[in-house]
């Protein structure tokens, strides 16, 4: 097969990932709704119980599924059409991603385009292997979501055909410091979903949001992958400053970029600080966290797109 | 990180209504704002400070980052760029502000670190804590019933507990019960502790590259030299102790660069490689010796390093004056605007008589005439070079001695050449090609084009210190983040000949953990070290 070829293959892939995706996020989405009929469940004595709007609601401990009590339980044959359609939409991505590092004969992530697509796939594969440990069942409809803007603005705006590297990306360094930020950066917006529905979760209550975990169960959640997200940034951005040293003559420089990774740094190092300070815990912990993923976004399109620089050649 | 300052509390709620406090003695106040200023509270406010004083640096042109944007920006906006000097936007990471909130951040950090390096050091010798009165009140307990002896469970249960690398204390408690206390999970802490430690010593490190090293950027057309003194730099950013005199004595020449850019495709234009041969010598003297010079490949001399970073186009000019002396001549870099190396230069020629004449416009290497937009540049390469100008005569503004760019006009002393109708005096020129000025001000001759290359020159001491600072917090990290700190007590006592009862119980210090399940297998590990068969529940 010819890299031409290939490229083809890629793009065909790409594209029809994007669509099968969409279509797990209308499983997630009628998962959502159809839960609106379902009274709430007392997961754990599989007793249902009434709760008073507003009222906290029994603890749900991660790990126990919801026991169904409607024999035809559409919400949750939504829930794992939903999933399955994500299993099948992440093999059909990796191919899309890999064969486009093997069409442009190095490592995909050197553009725009090629770091949304990578970076989504961290994002399901972050998403797919804390699946199983922790139950992040309820995380399909935002991820699912997410990732299927993201393949779409990625098809539609940032696509360029796949060809080699300007000449300050010859090093492999590009491999080590955009693998750890892309995978810093799935994990920072597992964690960002986790945090809003956290906050969604202790404003409001019924429907679906009954069967997810209960708000403490979901904050613990959100700091583990935060916890995790945090080294690996500063370990990406370790590695962009000795990169930096070889190709521009200084380690750290003020770059636009480097600034808005500095930001994002400083700002989840406040979020880790302040889960463990009386005052700041839970809803002010979880804003900052999304602040976090708000500066790291910024970071990724605002930058790229507006901002000059010598990170420039990332753009589109 | 987590709860580095754990004895933060919260304040806020119903505080009874209190006589006025007396005023604070100053011994008092200082303690009081001591306490201020270290507190999480603080802490945190200081870290979101900083975040939004880093946002304008990303906006606004930074000096020392690119002072050629800086000059753009003052020409187009000088009253903004008043106020922008007044508060030190164009360099915002070395201003007062920005430095006062860091070393804010970092008193705060080192006022919560000292007394918990201190309140670590007592904890890593003090044996584990006694075990509390009431050990079924703990989040995980168990109560066992075994036929051993307490004396053998106790040795079970710690032998237990070491094989699981708890430190280990066994007393009698007043009851005369035997105790094992056990508590593991220090590098919790020890990462903590290192991590902040960490950024203080990467702080000092950058500050140290800060105060003694340089950074500078020269351009130096293909066959050219380069001997590096001061005076040869086209920008230099010197730190705040660093002298002139400390620069090595090396030179060198650019015997030859080469680039190629992707000819056809997609990506047509892109540039593909790019390099330079350069012959260097250590010292005046010193026996030359070649290197070829790459992007991300610096040559390393004494220390300094030099960077390939960029490269462009310089025409060859010849310029001769109403008089029809050659007023000037040669390479004149032209900065690259864009990716087809559309480039914006700037020709001065102060000795021009009877007036002063300057040029400045633009070279485009691929010319194409476009039908709205005139003579553009369509590929990097130079396969149609072309030089459009604009000619101007008056005072250049290099006489009164202030310092001006070279890649910059200042046209307040200058006139426009005008065409008979009105029109600014626009000419077009291919290499080879000499075009007369009017009213016999002199001429001008494309003689044809130069490459340049833009090289960085820097020299950042103590680079390891930051770079091992920054391992060393990644470390410090995981393991404040990872390791969880615990703590678990065995208590046997003999309830009747023959029959002990063992309490276990535990607690940990940070969530997360799976407490209960590892109380439950503590005890059958117990129970089966001292001897029982596994008993039916």
């Amino acid at each position: 097969m010819s890299t031409a070829d290939l490229a083809g293959w890629s793009n065909l892939a790409i594209s029809t990932a994007t669509v099968v995706y969409a279509l797990a996020l209308l499983a997630h989405v009628t998962e959502w709704a159809s839960a609106r009929q379902v009274r709430p469940v007392d997961v754990e004595a599989g007793v249902r119980v009434t709760v008073p709007t507003g009222a906290p609601l029994p603890p749900v401990a991660p790990g126990v599924e919801p026991a169904s009590t409607d024999p035809p339980d559409r919400s949750a044959v939504y829930g794992r059409i939903g999933l399955s359609l994500t299993l099948v939409a992440v093999g059909i991505h990796a191919f899309g991603v890999l064969s486009r590092g093997l069409a442009a004969g190095r490592v995909p992530w050197g553009n725009m385009y090629e770091f949304s697509i990578t970076g989504a796939l961290a994002v399901t594969v972050a998403y797919l292997a804390l699946l199983w440990r922790y139950r992040l069942a309820w995380l399909g409809l935002l991820v699912t979501g997410f990732v299927t803007t993201v393949l779409g603005v990625a098809v539609l705006v940032f696509y360029v055909p796949a060809g080699p590297l300007v000449p300050a990306l010859h090093s492999y360094w590009l491999v080590i410091h955009v693998a750890s930020a892309a995978v810093a950066g799935g994990g920072f917006t597992i964690g960002a979903m986790a945090s809003a529905l956290y906050l969604v979760k202790s404003r409001w209550s019924g429907g679906y949001l009954d069967r997810i975990p209960s708000a403490a169960a979901i904050d613990r959640i959100a700091y583990r992958v935060h916890a995790f997200a945090f080294p690996l940034w500063t370990f990406a951005v370790l590695c962009g400053a000795i990169w930096a040293q070889y190709a521009w003559g200084r380690y750290w420089g003020w770059d636009p970029k480097e600034v808005w990774a500095f930001i994002t740094w400083v700002v989840y190092a406040a979020y880790l600080h302040a889960r463990s300070t009386a005052g700041w815990q839970g809803k002010i912990a979880a804003w900052i966290a999304l602040a976090g993923f708000a500066t790291f976004l910024f970071n990724f399109i605002g930058i790229n797109l507006w901002g000059s620089g010598l990170h420039s050649y990332a753009g589109i | 990180m987590a709860a580095l300052r754990g004895r933060e509390r919260g304040i806020a709620g119903g505080a009874p209504r209190q006589a006025p406090a007396p005023p604070l003695r100053p011994a008092e106040f200082l303690r009081w704002a001591w306490r201020q200023l270290t507190s999480m509270r603080t802490a945190l406010m200081l870290l979101f400070l900083l975040a939004i004083a880093a946002v304008p640096g990303s906006v606004i042109p930074q000096s020392p980052v690119d002072p050629l944007a800086v000059a753009r920006y003052r020409l187009l906006h000088p009253a903004l760029s008043g106020w922008y000097d007044r508060l030190g936007l164009f360099h915002v990471y070395s201003s007062v502000w920005f430095g006062a909130i860091y070393v804010m951040l970092m008193v705060s950090l080192l006022g919560c670190i000292v007394p918990r390096v201190r309140v670590y050091w007592r904890g890593l010798r003090a044996r584990p804590p006694r075990a509390p009165r009431n050990l079924v009140r703990l989040p995980a307990h168990q109560t066992l019933e075994l036929s051993a002896t307490p004396r053998e469970v106790a040795d079970a249960a710690a032998a237990e507990l070491r094989g699981q690398r708890f430190r280990v204390d066994e007393y009698a408690d007043e009851d005369g019960r035997l105790v094992v206390a056990g508590e593991k999970g220090f590098l919790r802490e020890a990462g903590n502790l290192v991590f902040h430690i960490s950024l203080l010593v990467v702080l000092i490190g950058v500050g140290v590259a800060g105060l003694y090293g340089y950074k500078g950027a020269v351009i130096v057309v293909d066959g050219q030299g380069f001997s590096n003194t001061l005076t040869q730099y086209d920008e230099f950013t010197p730190g705040g102790r660093f002298n002139p005199a400390d620069l090595p004595p090396f030179s060198f020449t650019v015997d030859a660069f080469h680039v190629s850019f992707q000819p056809d495709g997609p990506q047509m234009g892109a540039p593909r490689d790019f390099d330079a041969d350069l012959t260097y010598s250590t010292s005046p003297g010193a026996t030359p010796r070649h290197y070829h010079l790459q992007v991300n490949h610096p040559l390393e001399i004494d220390g300094t390093s030099v960077f390939l970073v960029g490269h462009g186009y310089a025409p060859r000019i010849t310029v001769r004056d109403g008089d029809g002396h050659v007023s000037f001549s040669g390479p004149v870099p032209f900065l690259p605007q864009d990716g087809s190396f559309t480039s914006y230069g700037v020709v001065k020629v102060p000795d021009a008589q009877p007036t002063q004449l300057a040029f400045e416009g633009y070279f485009l290497p691929t010319l194409q005439l476009d039908p709205r937009q005139g003579p553009i540049s369509v590929f990097p390469d130079e396969l149609n070079p072309a030089l459009t100008l604009l000619a101007y005569h008056g005072d250049v503004g290099l006489d009164d001695g202030i310092a001006t760019s070279v890649y910059q006009l200042d046209r307040a002393g200058l006139t426009r050449f005008r065409r008979p109708d009105g029109q600014p005096f626009r000419m077009q020129l291919a290499p080879g090609q000499t075009v007369t000025l009017p009213h016999g001000a002199g001429s001008i001759r494309f003689d044809g084009v130069d490459r340049f290359v833009k090289l960085q020159i820097s020299h950042a001491p103590a680079k390891v210190v930051p770079l091992f600072g920054v391992l060393a917090a990644i470390l410090g990290l995981i393991g404040s983040l990872f390791v969880r700190p615990r703590r678990a007590w065995v208590r046997a006592r003999e309830d009747q000949p023959g029959r002990t009862v063992v309490e276990v119980a535990g607690l940990d210090r940070a969530a997360g953990g799976d407490l209960a399940a590892d109380i439950d297998a503590l005890s059958s590990r117990i129970r089966a070290r001292s001897g029982e068969e596994e008993e039916a529940p």
